[in-house]
């Protein structure tokens, strides 16, 4: 199958201006996958997510219909999305909110019935300002629809949802950050045991915490089948995923595509996607799933976008971010401004993460700005051993998250891969690219 | 009191949309925000009274969190993104041009107190860069050029159709969703506890204590 022959799982819409609108929705299938679902018990609705193999879209992969099974029975249970977006060069929630509110709202409804939950709550990032709009407007129009509320299309299910502003902080993606967040606290992650807020989870109740791509898939995969869905891709890795794209190729841009049957090479080269690298440089790097992954050379282009063989190969394909950096783009600043970001969202409560980050930073910072010392590396890894023992991936973990081990991605990838761009600084007292 | 009438209202209703008050305390101080553009002391006093936690703790929630300011801020708060989809096109560049315009640093607020600077963590427009975003409305990629533009559209007024106030959700009504009722909430909780003391019972070792 061509790259451009997959179906449109959760961009159908995409070329209409209106297709936030109850009646493009509508017009185009909207509210057919809840219709089918409403007909079906709740355990046949998770077995065809079961059956689809859907991988949460989030970052970590976790199957959703394991998610789902390993719910706390209890009377009074909730469902939370997360929209909180903001892994750096992430955007494609971003753009299903945006695009497509009617979707992610028909598959909240969708897991809620199979959930047999009765209120969810969307966590729609705070700096998604026109997003919380399309989602919010979406979600009064389903209201009026009967989509949501009691006894939906008159099906005897009844369910309320509320759509809920963040207030701009990365660790609110984290799960149980976003629960504490939601909760209106402020957003630190919570100690694990309970691993799972399908154990305790918001408000104390067991909780299911899904990503809004994995949301929007579940109207197609009632429609159609988990079988179908399953028979995209290949092994673990099922379906399509909206992958974006960023940094210096000709196309940025968030793409559906296969997942497995497309490789790195095809996204940032095939000329309908990426379109290749800008100007004349050439590939030098490129960091696969968000800025938390280790990086990857051109040697690893070939690699097809598929979960396990990502993982394989010593990265994640995490968010499914991917940003590509070309011959002209100092590494060393890459590094330093991620270190950077990673040190101003660390929410503080785990001494490796919260000093290990500022230390790193401004090592990091002072080898870019000509006043490095040549011990810099080692001193530069070996405070990233202390955040996460051994350097390994996936990667050991001191902190109550994963926000710390995430930190030594860049540093130790950037400094295995281009030791000598950064010992060139050092000896020159300036950046070679500056 | 420092919410207007028609703005405690809707604090009301923004309550009523979860089965715990506190949930509702990020919401209030957006609101807060757009009727303030920023979180006064009495307003956070407020908050807290709404909610049912002390001052303290809206403080110490708010000043969490980059969007809620315990600082008064301009009319309009300009986030240039300098993280690494744009800092590979331009996006230091651009706020240290920024900066030198308007006469500020970031964090900063020009004397006429038309606009606030920010350096923003990455705003999830990766492929429209440098990505700048005017009180969290996404203005497109921003060159020097375009950017003293906006600067001076922002001053005359002439984008106040499509950037709107701080606030978030200030165009749309939340009109529907939970309505939660007290008196229901109540009752469950206490089936939840009645349900997990009955749990607790279940595993306690029978046959008493020693003594």
């Amino acid at each position: 199958m061509a790259i451009t022959e997959v179906p449109h799982i959760v961009t159908a819409r995409r070329g209409y201006e209106d297709s936030h609108t109850l009646e493009r929705y509508l017009a185009t299938g909207g509210y057919e996958g809840l219709r089918k679902a409403l007909t079906m018990t709740p355990e046949a609705v998770a077995s065809e997510v079961d059956t689809a193999s859907l991988l949460g879209r989030g970052g970590a992969g976790f199957p959703a219909g394991r998610k789902w099974s390993m719910l706390r029975k209890d009377p009074l249970t909730y469902l939370v999305i997360n929209g909180d977006e903001s892994e750096p060069a992430t955007f494609k929630d971003h753009l299903l909110i945006e695009s497509d509110p009617h979707q992610l709202i028909e598959g909240v409804l969708i897991a809620a019935y199979a959930l047999q939950v009765t209120r969810a709550f969307i966590y729609v990032r705070g700096e998604f300002a026109l997003g919380l709009e399309r989602v919010q407007q979406a979600l009064n129009d389903a209201y009026d629809h009967g989509a949501v509320g009691a006894d939906i299309f008159a099906s005897g299910f009844s369910i309320d949802v509320v759509v809920h502003p963040g207030a701009g902080a990365y660790i609110c993606g984290e799960e149980t950050a976003l629960l504490e967040s939601l909760e209106g606290k402020r957003g630190f992650p919570r100690i694990k045991p309970p691993f799972f807020p399908a154990a305790i989870g918001l408000y104390g109740q067991p909780t299911v915490v899904n990503n809004v791509e994995t949301m929007s898939n579940l109207p197609w995969i009632i429609l159609n089948g988990g079988a179908a869905f399953a028979a995209l891709g290949a092994g673990r890795s099922t379906g399509t995923r909206l992958f974006a794209l960023s940094g210096r190729v000709r196309n940025p841009g968030a793409y559906e595509l296969e997942m497995v049957k497309t490789t790195f090479r095809d996204l940032i080269y095939a000329p309908v996607l990426g379109g290749g690298i800008r100007g004349s440089n050439q590939l030098k790097a490129f960091i696969p799933g968000g800025v938390s992954a280790p990086w990857f050379g051109p040697d690893q282009v070939d690699l097809p976008l598929g979960q396990d063989e990502v993982g394989d190969a010593g990265s994640m394909l995490g968010s499914g971010s991917i940003v590509v950096m070309d011959s002209a783009d100092c590494v060393v600043r890459a590094a330093w401004r991620i270190t950077k970001f990673f040190a101003r969202e660390s929410c503080g409560q785990c001494t490796p993460c919260r000093e290990g980050s500022g230390w790193l930073e401004r090592v990091l910072y002072r080898i870019e700005h000509g006043t490095g010392r040549e011990e810099d590396l080692d001193l530069l890894l070996d405070v990233s051993d202390n955040i996460s023992p051994g350097l390994q991936w996936p990667p050991q973990q001191t902190t109550i998250c994963v926000l710390g081990p995430s930190i030594p991605s860049s540093i130790h990838s950037a400094i295995e891969m281009f030791r000598d761009e950064f010992l060139l600084h050092i000896k020159e007292g300036a950046c070679p690219h500056a | 009191m420092s919410l207007t009438q028609e703005n405690l209202a809707r604090a009301k209703e923004l309550i009523a949309l979860y089965p715990e008050p506190r949930s509702a305390l990020i919401p209030l101080c957006h609101l807060v925000q757009e009727q303030d553009g920023w979180l006064r002391p009495d307003a956070m006093e407020e908050v807290a009274a709404l909610v049912g936690v002390t001052p303290a703790e809206v403080r110490g929630t708010a000043t969490f969190y980059d969007m809620l300011h315990t600082e008064s801020v301009g009319t309009y708060a300009i986030s240039v993104c300098t993280n690494i989809a744009c800092l590979l096109d331009g996006a230091a560049e651009l706020l240290e041009h920024a900066e030198g315009t308007l006469g500020i640093g970031v964090g900063g607020t020009t004397a006429d107190g038309a606009i606030t600077l920010e350096e923003a963590e990455c705003l999830a427009d990766c492929d429209r860069t440098p990505c700048v975003q005017v009180n969290h409305r996404y203005v497109g990629a921003q060159s020097l050029e375009s950017f003293d533009q906006l600067v001076a559209d922002l001053r005359a007024g002439r984008r106040a159709d499509t950037i709107p106030n701080h606030g978030t959700l200030v165009r749309v009504r939340r009109t529907v969703g939970l309505k939660a009722d007290p008196a229901q909430i109540a009752a469950e909780r206490a089936a939840m506890a009645a349900a997990q003391a009955d749990r607790v019972a279940a595993k306690a070792p029978v046959g008493g204590s020693s003594s």
